[in-house]
């Protein structure tokens, strides 16, 4: 083996979360993720995963950014930052979507979580971003919505300008993010939160008490698994890992994250989608609202990817023997290479080797038979449908 | 939790073990390449009549985050395969000296030259 392969990389100064600590006291195995230092497996990603599809599992993820939204117009503000139609949003809903550059690239995938009017009618909105691409979208939504900073405003000099136009918090470093996953996240994450969580609907959100203060709790997750994400201040977030920890939730990695959300067959940014891929051809088509919307950055090339077919696709690969397809390696048709695996992994749930890649749209069936090099070697898969796993527990 | 590692047996300082009695080297990786590997998900190992070579890759161990190479100490023809092993992988991690040994090779030449010893190849993981 490689020496050098099995240590982690340390070549710039990572940043750590506000739970970093606790990490380091469980003795988590630590990798760098998009400039931070986090956990990438507490005991083992097997068994980190399992919990997770069978019971309950905990993840740090404080690590993402996270924007505070407001504005008087704030929906007609991101409406042509986004192909996704926010008008369909009622407080209270959440929508994935993506930010798009005028190639229909994806600059970013996001959700927004839609909060309604505050008591002086400003509409309000959270939305969480890749650890990553934080300071990009913050650059991205600064130079194409009318945004004033918060700090800008301050000095009471808001005149009608500051009426018409957004104001974005960052708060992306003042905020701990916990997500809850599995079939029993309610069950353990309910005695700590004051508002009852039964009501709370998949994508739905509500701003919470959490151990006695103001909190942020929506039912989404990066699993395919009934959950939660729950934002605090650090403090809060402290003391609601530690009594998560001792309630008997499983605290998990990205490593458990990864394979997680590879079985949901959720792209991961950077790796399954980027800045050349648009969301026609990643398998993102039922978040493009094009009959119900105007026009948005990114809207003429995907009424033409919708109109003429989309060159490639990003489909399901199901491996027919236990070699592992992954993320860099070739696909193959007839001896010919024709596309790229994106991400791979052996499914822990599924038992057999998974993967995801952008292939020409006439090789993207269903039952489609492709080959993907491994080692200099052939290997026979099969595309299958989307996503490879399914949980029965998600309403 | 301490690592052990046999002072019966020679390491590469890439983490694979090899045991050697009289002409059969017993081909393996160590308790650090284990822990530091995680879930072991696939083992690609060569055929028995097929020949590795010192230096040189002889195979594939794949965790659930990493693919590494297996490099060979010695140089000679594969007499047996643990092939229980490539079917369940995960059971290398219970037993990484014993039941989760790779391959059996005889060997050409028994010097096995420049290897490490046990505590070489310790102060070298603890090192790390």
């Amino acid at each position: 083996m490689a020496k050098s392969e099995l240590e982690p990389e340390t070549l710039l100064p990572l940043a750590q979360t506000p739970l970093y600590q606790l990490a380091v006291e469980l003795k988590a195995r630590l990798t760098s993720f998009g400039g931070w230092e986090m956990p990438v497996q507490f005991t083992s990603i097997g068994r980190e995963h399992a919990a997770v599809r069978t019971a309950a599992g905990m993840f740090d993820i404080s690590h993402m950014g996270k924007f505070v939204l407001r504005g008087q117009q704030l929906i007609d503000h991101l409406q042509p930052l986004v192909p996704s139609d926010l008008n369909r949003l009622q407080p209270g809903q959440a929508q994935y979507t993506v930010l798009l550059n005028p190639q229909a690239g994806i600059v970013d995938d996001i959700i927004f979580y839609y909060q309604g009017k505050d008591d002086t009618g400003e509409q309000r909105g959270v939305m969480i971003v890749n650890a990553a691409t934080t300071a990009k979208d913050k650059s991205w939504l600064e130079a194409h919505l009318n945004l004033r900073q918060v700090n800008v405003l301050k000095g009471g000099t808001s005149g009608s300008k500051a009426k018409d136009g957004v104001k974005l918090q960052d708060h992306s470093a003042e905020k701990v993010l916990i997500a809850v996953q599995g079939p029993q996240a309610a069950t353990y994450l309910q005695p700590l939160v004051q508002e009852d969580l039964s009501h709370l609907k998949l994508f739905c959100h509500l701003e919470a008490t959490v151990l006695g203060q103001p909190g942020f709790v929506a039912r989404t997750g990066y699993t395919g698994e009934d959950g939660f994400e729950v934002m605090v201040d650090p403090g809060v977030g402290v003391e609601l890992w530690q009594l998560l920890l001792q309630a008997g939730v499983v605290p998990c990695g990205l490593g458990a994250r990864d394979t997680l959300r590879l079985e949901a067959s959720m792209a991961l940014y950077g790796q399954d989608i980027d800045e050349t891929t648009t969301p026609l051809e990643a398998g993102l088509g039922w978040l493009i609202h094009l009959d119900t919307k105007g026009d948005f950055i990114g809207r003429s090339v995907l009424e033409q990817q919708k109109a003429t077919g989309v060159p490639r696709r990003l489909v399901g690969l199901s491996m027919q023997g236990r070699n592992i397809a992954r993320h860099g390696y070739q696909v193959l048709s007839n001896g010919q290479v024709v596309g790229e695996i994106t991400s791979g992994t052996l499914s822990p749930t599924l038992g057999y080797p998974v993967a995801l890649a952008y292939v020409p749209a006439h090789l993207a069936t269903p039952n489609q038979k492709l080959e993907v090099e491994i080692r200099g070697k052939a290997y026979p898969a099969v595309v299958v449908k989307r996503p490879f796993y399914r949980s029965k527990n998600r309403h | 939790m301490s690592l052990e590692y046999p002072s019966d047996l020679k390491y590469l300082d890439s983490h694979e073990y090899v045991r050697l009695e009289g002409e059969i080297a017993t081909l393996g990786i160590s308790a650090f390449a284990v822990d530091q590997l995680g879930d072991i998900v696939f083992l690609e190992l060569p055929e028995v009549g097929d020949t590795v070579t010192k230096g040189e890759s002889f195979g594939t161990v794949e965790s659930v985050k990493a693919v590494e190479d297996l490099n060979s100490a010695v140089t000679g023809t594969v007499v047996e395969r643990n092939d229980p092993l490539v079917e369940s992988p995960e059971q290398l991690a219970e037993d990484p000296y014993g039941e989760g040994w790779l391959l059996k090779v005889r060997v050409k030449d028994p010097d096995l030259g420049d290897v490490l010893s046990a505590d070489e190849y310790q102060a070298q993981v603890e090192g790390e």
